[in-house]
């Protein structure tokens, strides 16, 4: 099951973020010192990034001894790139919040 | 979903236990619409160009159709995704039925974005592009 495809927009619309993701979609799997050594961001924020890019199946980790290796997974992207799909998902959760504002709003 | 023509809809159908004025009021008002849709500049005149903006992105319309209480259609345009969305109420023994038609998703587009899953570059300019007009 995909993460809610507005979830992926948006860790996405994070510049530092995306360029995480478009290094480790080119380079295959990094470690976060290799992550943190050109960028000029900390250590700690590069962890906090590729949690966030975890959190919706964009960035999987895999831990070998002390380190941890991180590579992108495409698949995640899958919602973006099917419109149809994208937005079937959309639509169905704004026609329930427009439900609850109806119950809410006066006749 | 559903084909006309060349194109794709998604459609989605409900029925409301409210009047077809108090929906139309959720579609048409932006502090409404803010609360279950988006961030926006919505007005009900026809060619009225209008940005819907949430944490994700933001969406460029304008406003196609209005007959009060009865349909509302405006064009959709984000991430390279040009479409129609049309909302059609109609009033029933127990409140309105409301169909959404959003039209206009092409196969062969549909296939550039699945082309351009091997080439990042393409896919990340394009998001490049829209992020930097959002706010």
């Amino acid at each position: 099951m995909h993460a809610e495809p507005t979830a992926v927009l948006k860790i996405l619309s994070d510049p530092t973020r995306r360029a995480i993701f478009e290094r480790l979609s080119r380079n295959g799997e990094m470690t976060v010192h290799a992550l943190t050594d050109p960028s000029g961001v900390s250590q700690p924020a590069i962890s906090k990034h590729l949690g966030a890019l975890k959190r919706v199946g964009l960035v999987r980790g895999r831990r070998d001894g002390r380190e941890t290796y991180y590579s992108a997974d495409p698949k995640a992207l899958a919602p973006l790139i099917d419109w149809i799909n994208f937005y079937s998902t959309f639509w169905h959760n704004r026609f329930d919040r427009l439900e609850d504002l109806l119950k809410r709003m006066d006749q | 979903m559903m084909q006309i023509n060349d194109t794709q809809a998604v459609i989605v159908e409900r029925e409301m236990p409210h009047s077809a004025e108090k929906v139309w009021r959720a579609l048409t008002q932006g502090p409404l619409i803010e609360a279950w849709l988006m961030k926006n500049d919505f007005l009900p005149v026809v060619g009225h160009r209008f940005s819907l903006r949430a944490d994700w992105g933001t969406v460029d319309c304008e406003v196609r159709a209005v007959e009060p209480n009865k349909t509302l259609s405006y064009a959709w345009a984000a991430y390279g995704l040009e479409s129609v969305v049309t909302w059609t109420l109609t009033p029933t023994d127990t409140g309105t039925h409301l169909r959404m038609e959003h039209a206009g998703f092409r196969p062969d587009q549909q296939q550039a974005y699945q082309g351009a899953m091997g080439g990042w570059q393409k896919f990340f300019a394009a998001l490049e592009q829209v992020l930097a007009r959002m706010d």
